[in-house]
């Protein structure tokens, strides 16, 4: 089968590779139908996650069809069309049994700090992602879900990380009605954490970016205000100005760890590898936020030090609140919005690229070239 | 002091221009379907029912083939289930398995798992070269992309600030490249030198 493998830090081809096997009872082999490139993706192909090894293959939104199951798989069969969350879990573990799917301890060997992500190094736990043909879906009777007949492909591969961690990121906000919402970063779980801040009852929802493209999309997709980083000579300086001096009472960062805006941090993070990346945005975060605020962390971090400014996160009294999204516990609700017509998530979809071209479409997304904002990737057209 | 006097934060009332709820309603679809915070898919963060996940097993079956398989050392045992993207191996293996030695918390563990990268990076690309695919950085970068994806209007007259460091990329990515031929273009001469005398 063919599949996207890295082959060093900025270089990916697509190689032929051995079919994945059955290798548990409970495993299933998924045609891949359509899949993305996540924002995290990049942070594994500029070389900042450790344990990324040559030939692994990269993906954790993927949609398809069961093209094999295991023989202990009671909830699936072969031609099943199947969304499957980000997450790798057991369902059955002290954390899975109390709803911390991102947090399972059953699967992941190389770590206990994270859970099991697919196509996402070795650190969380070596499994191949899904940018390829087709993929090994360890415990199937628990993550994947039968795609429901009226939803949309893309929505359906959306739902399998950014649309469902922007969701989570606005609940890790706890807002309450009326706040004043900042979300730092204008890329697909951004303009989805703006989106659903609205719907948990905010009354002020403000964007921040760099890339103008993007914050075009947040005005029209999220409702939101925008401001350009870039245009400020201190963007906390101005959140507090559009705050009456207050804060924000809720800051979410859905950049993470090669966020912009200071070139001090961006070249000791991310092309010397000095820190696990360069926080900036939750630096902003948190400098943001009013006092006794929250953060809500959704961006994506490495597990190597970074320098955060904790000394203001403790003297304001600020609650962080993080995680790696329990997908699947937000479907049953998302799936409502979507029903409804509160959330259209393939409107921010910018780009379809057959997985021949994958490189081309890393290094686009990676560059920000073309008004990218979200590229799936075309493994088996349907 | 504004004309106006003191306001929020210096006294307690919160901020003014925050529109009524009937207003963001009717702008807004769907505003406030989730205000009820209880009512949230995520709330609380923890909740007992291990027999809503679809499992039908207290403990997985263990996944065979477990030999040699590395593992934290913060792990009570290796986990049932794991992946098999790309064993050990190498230079680049005994480098990682030394990774695993030290914890999570440790620097060391992370700093060496890097290098492991490295020089597994550094161990394919030199085999490449005795393979029938040798790497080929301009199909591997994606670099073309620059031309089809419209490249430098991307770039500039957009006030971003990603261009102040992104001329780096090309030296993080090539620079190794130039660096190892010119490696070897200086052994070779060398050799041939030491030869002719």
């Amino acid at each position: 089968m063919k599949a996207m493998v890295y082959r060093g830090p900025y270089k990916i081809r697509v190689e032929e590779k051995p079919m994945p096997r059955i290798e548990h009872p409970n495993d299933a082999i998924i045609k891949v139908t359509t899949a993305a490139i996540c924002g995290s993706d990049l942070h594994l192909y500029h070389g900042l996650m450790p344990d990324t090894r040559i030939g692994h293959t990269f993906g954790h939104e993927f949609i398809g069809v069961v093209e094999e199951v295991g023989p202990s798989v009671q909830n699936l069969k072969r031609g099943d069309r199947v969304m499957v969350p980000f997450n790798v879990y057991c369902g059955s573990c002290y954390y899975c049994a109390r709803g911390l799917y991102s947090n399972c301890h059953n699967v992941n060997p190389n770590a206990t700090a994270v859970g099991g992500i697919y196509g996402y190094s070795h650190t969380t736990g070596g499994y191949d992602g899904g940018q390829a043909e087709f993929v090994r879906v360890p415990f199937a009777d628990v993550g994947p879900t039968i795609i429901p007949d009226w939803m949309d492909s893309e929505d359906a591969v959306l739902l399998t990380d950014a649309l469902a961690t922007g969701y989570f990121g606005a609940q890790l906000g706890s807002i309450v009605e009326g706040d004043t919402v900042v979300v730092f970063g204008a890329g697909p779980v951004g303009l989805y954490a703006a989106k659903s801040s609205w719907l948990m009852g905010a009354g002020r929802v403000i964007v921040i970016d760099h890339l103008e493209y993007r914050l075009e999309k947040a005005r029209t997709f999220a409702q939101a205000e925008t401001f350009n980083f870039a245009e400020y000579d201190d963007i906390v300086v101005e959140m507090k100005r559009t705050t009456d001096f207050l804060g924000a009472d809720v800051v979410i960062d859905a950049v993470g760890a090669e966020a912009d805006g200071n070139f001090i941090q961006q070249v000791t993070g991310t092309k010397l590898k000095l820190q696990g990346g360069s926080p900036i945005a939750l630096n902003w975060a948190i400098d943001s936020v009013r006092k006794g605020g929250t953060v809500s962390v959704v961006g994506a971090y490495g597990p190597i030090f970074s320098a955060i400014k904790f000394g203001d996160a403790l003297n304001k009294g600020l609650t962080l609140r993080m995680n790696q999204t329990p997908v699947k516990r937000q479907w049953p609700r998302l799936f409502e919005h979507i029903q409804n017509g509160y959330l259209k998530p393939n409107d921010i979809v910018t780009h379809r690229i057959p997985l021949a071209d994958i490189a081309e479409g890393y290094h686009m997304f990676s560059a920000k070239l073309d008004n990218c904002i979200k590229p799936l990737i075309i493994a088996n057209p349907s | 002091m504004p004309e106006s006097g003191p306001s929020t934060p210096y006294v307690a009332n919160k901020p003014k221009d925050i529109p009524t709820a009937e207003a963001l309603r009717a702008r807004i679809p769907g505003w406030g379907v989730d205000l009820d915070r209880k009512d949230r898919p995520s709330y609380p963060r923890e909740v007992y029912d291990p027999g809503s996940t679809g499992a039908h097993w207290d403990y997985p079956e263990e996944q065979p083939h477990r030999e040699g398989r590395e593992r934290s050392i913060e792990h009570g045992q290796l986990t049932p289930v794991f992946g098999t993207s790309a064993p050990l191996h190498g230079v680049s293996g005994s480098i990682r398995r030394y990774a695993y030695r030290y914890g999570e918390g440790r620097a060391a563990h992370w700093l060496l798992l890097l290098l492991g990268d490295r020089v597994d990076a550094w161990g394919a690309h030199a085999a490449s070269f005795v393979s029938l695919r040798p790497d080929n950085p301009i199909t591997e970068t994606g670099v073309l992309a620059e031309g089809r994806r419209h490249g430098i209007a991307s770039r500039f007259g957009r006030k971003r600030v990603d261009v102040n460091h992104q001329w780096i990329d090309p030296i993080v990515v090539a620079g190794p490249w130039v660096a190892g031929a010119a490696g070897a273009f200086l052994g070779v001469r060398a050799i041939v030198r030491r030869g002719r005398r």
